[in-house]
Order: C-alpha cells, then sequence, then structure tokens
C-alpha cells in the first residue's frame, strides 16, 4: 500500500484531481463561516450578474449563487460518498458470496446482478426515488441501488482468482473458516481494485444526483447542484450564471474524481503497472 | 576453427536506479560460432535473458539499456543499430523460441496462417510456394500431419506440439542464430528430451548457431558445444562443454555441478514395516463434466492405491497431467473425491464435509509448489506461521512464541517475523510455507513439488532441509514431483503415475535398477544429462576407460 502512494504521488494529473478535492473538502468545512445563514434565504436583488456584491451572481429569486454552490458541495459530496459506499457493501457482499461459494449460488446472484444491469441505470433511479419520495435518504439509496452491479462483478471476478490462489488453500489446509478465509486473506487481497473502481463510483454518483435534482426529484429542502440548474434553466439566455458556476462545479468535481480514481488505478492494479 | 557469427564484446547492460545491481550484466564477452550450440547458464536472476533480449534490441526501454560493448553480427554492431535495422534482422537472421510457446503464438490464428505471415513479409515467394514451405517447415520438425496442424489453432495444440510450431516459425527463414530462451523449461521431460533432440538436429542440418539459454546443468550435457556461466551478471567461466562440466575451474561452477541433483543409484534401504499412516483404497477424482452443460470428464485419479508408513517417504512421479498434484490434494482433503477410502491412521475421511475434515487436519498438513503463490502477500509471516495454531485454539501470544521457535528451525532469521513475503527470496519463502506446515505439529507432510520452481542450489538446500526436519521430528512424508532425480535422493519408496493410475510402485533402488512399466524406463531415459550423470557417477577408475 505504502508504494502504492507513491506511485500515486508521481501522477500529475492524479495530485492535481487530489488537490481540486482537497479544496472541495475545505470548502464544505468553511461554509457555515463563509455563508452564514441559510442558502435558500433571498440575499439581495434577484438577477444580479457575478462581481460587484454577490461573487457569482444571484439567482431568479435573489439568492446568493456562490452561498448556493457552498452547501450544493456538502449535498454531492455526501451523497456521492453515501452511495458509493453502500454500492460497495452490497457489491461485495453479493460479490464475494458468489466468487467463494460459485456453483448455484453463483449462477443465482450473477443472474440477478446482471437484471439490475440491464436496466438503464438512471431510469432505475428515478423510479426508486418516486417511489420512495425525494429525499437525501432515497437518493442515496437510488444510487446505491444502480451502482452496486459493478462492485459485485468486480469482487466475484478477484475472488474467483483468489479462490484458486495456493495461499488460499493452505488456509483451508490449515483448517480455517470459510469466514476466515473471506475476511481475512480475500478481502485484504482485493481492496485495492475495490478502492480504485469504488473511487470512480462516487463521480458517477455525483453526476446521477445532478440529474435526479435537475427534474426535481432531489430533496426540495436541501440545496444542491442539479437544483439549482433546475432553478436557472428558464433564464439560461439572460442570466447565464446561473446554469454555468453549478456546472462548472460538478465538471471540475466530476473530473478531479476521475483523475483520481484512475491515478488509484493505476498505483494499486499491479497489472497496469509494467508501462 | 569455424566462423563467429555474433561476437559479443564487453557488453554491460545498465539497470535503473533502485534495482538490486546497478548493471543487469558486466563486460560479458561471448563469441557465439556457426554450427555450435551455446548454453548460456545462470541461476535467477543472473541476467541471462537480458543478454538474449540485447542481441534482439528488446530490453525494456527505457529504463533498461545497453550501457557498454558491442554486438557484431555480420559487420554491424546491433548494440548501435537502429530500431528499423533491427526489425530486418529480427526473425529472418536472429531468431527467438521462448518458454512458453502459448503466449508467444498468436490465438487467433492458425499455425499456418503465422508461419505464412513471416513469409510473406519477408519474401517475395508466391502463395502455392509457402504453402509447400510451411507443410516442409511442420514436417522438419516431426509434427504429425503437418497439412491438418496448419490448419490448427494453437489451443488445439499440445505443449511440445506449440513449441515444435515455435520452432518451425523460428526456422522459417534460415536464420543464422537461434537464442532459445529456456524452450523446454515449461515442458514435461520426455517432452523435453524430444525438443532438446529437434533443435540439436535442425542446428546441425542448416549449420545455424544457437544460443541456448537454461539453468539446467542436465540439459547443457545434452546439447551443448560449449558453455558459458553467469553469476550475478558476470561471466565466471567458459569453455567446451567437456571442460566445464568434467573439470569446473570456478568456485561457483563447482558448487553449481554439486548441486545438481544426481541420477545416481540410491542406497538400499531395508522395507519399513512400520504402521500405516495413510491408506488411500480406489480413489476416484474425475474434473469437468460438471454445471449445466456437462462436457467431457478427465479422469484424474483412476481407482489410485496408496500407502505411506510411519517415518517413510513415499515419491510420487509423474508427468504434467498425470494425476499427481491431484492424489496430493485428495490426501489432504484440499478437494473433495468421486469415490474410494482415504484412511488417516484408520480414520476415513474420504467422505468428510469441510466442518467435519476441520479436526483431522492438524494431521496432515502441505508443502506448496509455487513460493509466490502459497502465502497471503498482506500477511507477516509470524502471522501465516502461527495462523494454523490459533485456528485450533492456541493463544496468540503462545502461538507466536512457536513460530518464532519454527522461524529458526528452518533457518531463517529472528527478524524475519515482523517482514511480508515479497521481501523474501524464493527459496526463504519456501522455508516459510514449511514452517507453516510444522506449526500445527502433523504427522504427515505432504510436499507438492516444494521445489521445482527453485534454482538447483537452493533447492538442494530445502531438500536437505526437508529430509534434516522429517528425521527429527519422525514425519512421514508424501513427496510430489516431476523429477525422478530427486525423487531418488529423498524417497524410500517411489509410486509411478501416469494419466492418473499408479502405473508401478516400489521401493527406490529397484525402481531404479529395473523399472518394471516400460514408462517408468521412458522417464529414467528422458532425464536431462542422463548420460553424463551416469558417468559421472561412475567411480574415477572406470570413467577413464568410458
Amino acid at each position: 500500500m505504502g508504494a502504492g502512494l507513491a506511485r500515486f504521488a508521481r501522477n500529475r494529473m492524479a495530485l492535481f484531481g487530489a488537490a481540486i478535492l482537497l479544496g472541495l473538502l475545505l470548502l464544505v468545512l468553511a461554509t457555515p463561516a463563509l455563508f452564514p445563514g441559510d442558502p435558500f434565504r433571498l440575499a439581495g436583488p434577484a438577477l444580479q450578474p457575478p462581481g460587484g456584491r454577490f461573487l457569482l451572481g444571484t439567482d431568479t429569486l435573489g439568492r446568493d449563487v456562490a452561498a448556493q454552490i457552498a452547501y450544493g458541495a456538502r449535498t454531492s459530496l455526501l451523497i456521492g460518498v453515501g452511495a458509493t459506499l453502500g454500492a460497495i457493501l452490497f457489491g461485495v457482499i453479493v460479490g464475494g458470496l458468489a466468487g467463494y461459494y460459485r456453483g448455484a449460488v453463483e449462477i443465482v446472484l450473477m443472474r440477478v446482478t446482471e437484471f439490475f444491469q440491464t436496466i438503464p441505470a438512471f431510469v432505475l433511479a428515478i423510479l426508486i426515488v418516486a417511489i420512495l419520495s425525494p429525499s437525501v435518504t432515497s437518493e442515496i439509496i437510488a444510487i446505491a441501488a444502480v451502482s452496486w452491479p459493478g462492485i459485485a462483478r468486480l469482487v466475484r471476478g478477484e475472488f474467483a482468482a483468489l479462490g484458486g490462489r495456493e495461499f488460499i488453500l493452505a488456509c483451508t489446509g490449515l483448517g480455517a473458516s470459510d469466514a476466515r478465509i473471506i475476511f481475512r486473506h480475500m478481502l485484504p487481497n482485493c481492496t485495492a481494485p475495490i478502492i480504485a473502481v469504488g473511487s470512480l463510483l462516487i463521480g458517477t454518483a455525483i453526476l446521477i444526483e445532478a440529474g435526479l435534482a435537475f427534474l426535481g426529484l432531489g430533496d426540495p429542502n436541501v440545496m444542491s447542484w442539479g437544483l439549482i440548474i433546475s432553478a436557472g434553466r428558464a433564464v439560461l439566455r439572460s442570466a447565464w450564471w446561473i446554469c454555468t458556476f453549478p456546472g462548472i462545479a460538478i465538471l471540475l468535481t466530476v473530473l478531479a474524481i476521475n483523475l483520481v480514481g484512475d491515478g488509484l488505478n493505476e498505483a494499486l492494479n499491479p497489472r497496469l503497472r509494467e508501462r | 576453427m569455424t566462423t563467429t557469427v555474433l561476437d559479443i564484446e564487453k557488453l554491460s547492460i545498465g539497470l535503473p536506479p533502485g534495482a538490486d545491481r546497478a548493471q543487469a550484466v558486466t563486460d560479458v564477452d561471448l563469441a557465439l560460432r556457426a554450427g555450435a550450440v551455446t548454453c548460456l547458464i545462470g541461476e535467477s536472476g543472473s541476467g541471462k535473458s537480458m543478454v538474449a533480449r540485447a542481441i534482439l534490441g528488446l530490453l525494456p526501454k527505457p529504463h533498461v539499456r545497453i550501457a557498454g560493448g558491442r554486438l557484431l553480427f555480420e559487420g554491424q554492431d546491433l548494440a548501435a543499430i537502429d530500431e528499423r535495422g533491427m526489425r530486418a534482422i529480427r526473425g529472418a537472421r536472429i531468431a527467438m523460441i521462448f518458454q512458453e510457446p502459448m503466449t508467444a503464438l498468436n490465438p487467433l490464428h492458425t499455425i499456418g496462417r503465422q508461419l505464412d505471415e513471416i513469409l510473406r513479409i519477408h519474401t517475395t515467394t508466391g502463395r502455392a510456394a509457402r504453402r509447400d514451405r510451411i507443410l516442409a517447415l511442420l514436417d522438419s520438425v516431426h509434427l504429425p500431419d503437418p497439412a491438418r496442424l496448419a490448419r490448427a489453432f494453437p489451443h488445439q495444440l499440445s505443449g511440445g506440439q506449440r513449441q515444435r510450431a515455435m520452432i518451425a516459425m523460428a526456422l522459417a527463414l534460415k536464420p543464422r542464430l537461434l537464442i532459445a530462451d529456456e524452450p523446454t523449461t515449461a515442458l514435461d521431460v520426455t517432452t523435453q528430451a524430444q525438443i532438446l533432440h529437434l533443435i540439436r538436429d535442425l542446428q546441425r542440418e542448416h549449420g545455424t548457431s544457437v544460443l541456448f539459454i537454461t539453468h539446467d546443468f542436465g540439459v547443457v550435457a545434452d546439447i551443448a558445444d560449449s558453455v558459458a556461466v553467469l553469476q550475478k551478471g558476470r561471466l565466471v567461466e567458459q569453455g567446451g562443454v567437456a571442460d566445464v562440466l568434467g573439470r569446473p575451474q570456478h568456485p561457483y561452477t563447482r558448487s553449481l555441478i554439486a548441486a545438481v541433483p544426481k541420477l545416481a543409484p540410491p542406497p538400499v534401504r531395508p522395507a519399513s514395516t512400520a504402521p500405516l499412516v495413510v491408506e488411500g483404497r480406489k480413489i476416484e477424482k474425475a474434473y469437468g463434466a460438471r454445471g449445466l452443460f456437462g462436457g467431457r470428464a478427465i479422469r484424474a485419479l483412476a481407482q489410485v492405491d496408496v500407502e505411506l508408513r510411519r517415518g517413510e517417504t513415499l515419491g510420487v512421479v509423474g508427468e504434467s497431467g498425470s494425476g499427481k498434484s491431484t492424489l496430493a490434494r485428495a490426501v489432504t482433503r484440499l478437494m473433495p473425491v468421486d469415490g474410494g477410502e482415504i484412511l488417516l491412521s484408520g480414520h476415513n475421511v474420504a467422505d468428510l464435509s469441510r466442518a467435519q475434515m476441520r479436526p483431522h487436519r492438524k494431521r496432515v498438513q502441505m508443502v506448496f509448489q509455487d513460493p509466490y503463490a502459497s502465502l497471503d502477500p498482506r500477511q507477516r509471516v509470524i502471522d501465516i506461521i502461527a495462523e494454523g495454531p490459533i485456528i485450533h485454539g492456541t493463544t496468540p501470544a503462545v502461538a507466536q512464541e512457536e513460530a518464532r521457535v519454527l522461524l529458526g528451525l528452518v533457518g531463517l532469521d529472528p527478524s524475519a517475523a515482523r517482514r511480508f513475503p515479497h521481501e523474501f527470496s524464493g527459496g526463504q519463502r519456501q522455508r516459510i510455507g514449511i514452517a507453516r506446515a510444522l506449526a500445527l505439529r502433523p504427522d504427515i507432510l505432504v510436499a507438492d513439488e516444494p521445489v521445482s520452481a527453485l534454482d538447483v542450489s537452493v533447492q538442494a538446500q530445502i531438500l536437505a532441509l526437508l529430509a534434516d526436519i522429517k528425521a527429527r521430528l519422525q514425519l512421514s512424508m508424501l513427496f510430489v514431483t516431476h523429477d525422478l532425480r530427486v525423487a531418488l535422493q529423498v524417497c524410500d519408496r517411489i509410486a509411478v503415475m501416469r494419466q492418473g493410475a499408479v502405473v508401478e510402485v516400489g521401493p527406490t533402488a529397484e525402481i531404479y535398477a529395473s523399472p518394471k512399466h516400460p514408462y517408468t524406463a521412458a522417464l529414467f531415459a528422458a532425464v536431462p544429462g542422463a548420460d553424463w550423470q551416469e558417468r559421472a557417477s561412475r567411480p574415477i577408475h572406470e570413467r577413464t576407460h568410458a
């Protein structure tokens, strides 16, 4: 792992992404101090252009766009990370059981996984949020529900490959229980690919969240980037800043996450190392 | 003196900073003569493959590059030639064959098409002429039914056939120099003997110069005209094969030759009458033929009987696919069997479930073949060794204390305890694997090819360690190997397996002196360097007359 981090540190694009993410994290932590008060609060005249009293201007109701973006960052990161953790947890359980026990267990679990993969992810997410009623929790559940199949397939493959390795056989030979083999030997040996793929999932999750919020399926009481864009789209031509700045925020965040994810993938994946 | 095809002068290959030494090879001088086979021999990490790659301009650039010296081939310096010039030489003037033919062949194209491609790129012959040439080439490497094989895909061929096809491709353009990088290491002994013979014949026929890279002195004895010994990047000795093998000058060469397991008659030992600790009766195991669509089943164990007495070492010998590893895994119950009985000191464990088997596991432990794959890369050595006792209820503190004692027993430094497997060499890792197996204080040790992934000098150390431990702890051992020489050295009795069945079993001395089954005799005949070793093992006065 230490050597992996050293390799990661040599990757300039990944460091650039990590720097953006660090900045975003600092913004989230500093938000209450920078923008005290409710982001839904009317802060000044409507449709003020950027510059002047409001750095990024105000929206159609006179809300501070900069404050909205700062609070939206918190939502995006919360949902992105929360949904990814949920997807990893569920994906590891399903993929791990399938990859370890093989046979009938694998056939059933992987067919279910494939079933989920055949449904367009975004449509399924819309459906789940609509059923559960829009809230941060239901968004996390919906995004996790459409993201886990990739993790499950990855973990199944890793487990299946590890299952034939001699050190796993050696543990069986020592009389180790299934739980010991899975948690002490197999999972630690596939953390690297899970971290690499999981980090990329965060970016996808943020995109799905923005899309849901744009369609009005986000939590109406929580500020999010998708919500800002959704509110500003009617005045896109007269007040470009309302949609543009949250759009840039989404772009930069997802780009940074992908750069970091690629960097992690390259640093932790032995198959790509020899380049 | 025949003409020199390739003259290597003071070749040095630089390694990137942080490697275990500054140069892969340093100041290597080597002349490859036409019509002669030059063997470059060395242990893993000696830099022997780097020399081959340097000749063909295939060094992993930019980190590894030629740091000095010249490679004179037909008046050109290959070290200074550009990539385009090298392409004209590679394949046409200098050809190469590799250890694993499967990875060197394109799996999507037929053998005939891959041969045709070479001829099409480098020659101007017409389609019909090319086709005749392909069939002639496949015939020249003694592949049966060339017309059918030309239409076959690589996966449809056996390992030996693939290597033959590779040789046909390498020789298609009549190169002046053939570089063979461990071409027989992945093959069975009988196939290896045939391939060595083939290379020798074709080389004589065409007058090709061959640079043959190997780690096996037996192979050297069979094929070489001259030998160069490489130790950690430096050429320590070179000369004619009879001189180097018969009168080695450098201490390193001497130690390497001494470490080669001898094809020597083992001492006659009295037959053991100790009680049986392992008794296998009609063990059956088939692979494949499961799942929804069935498929062709392979019978890996067919009615196999096996007996192991207390304190005895039983060798299980056979080629790949003979079922010997399956037998080892059946006896240790690392895989379920389809039928028969496996009695461990009288208890039948053949039908036990994994949970039921758990208490019996302490009694029989396994040492695995691949020291790189058999240790969990994320566990510290101390945890690897202590894991077994902890599973069986020993407190971690006690288990770790015992593990430290075991480290000493297998000849490792106490400081090894806190380190991870990747910090150790292959031989050291195998010692860790042995310590892990011993931690449960088993009565029976099953060793599945424990030394076949190791260099000869390390091999000898591990075999000595196993013999010492076996005697000290009064273990019984099931020793699986493909190498008859090793089996002769360590086993009391030998069982020869072929296609899932035991064809012959008997005391080692008897098997050596008068093999009853023709297959056993064929195995002995195929041992690389068999003649050389028989000569060497005879007393001195007799040898001078031979």
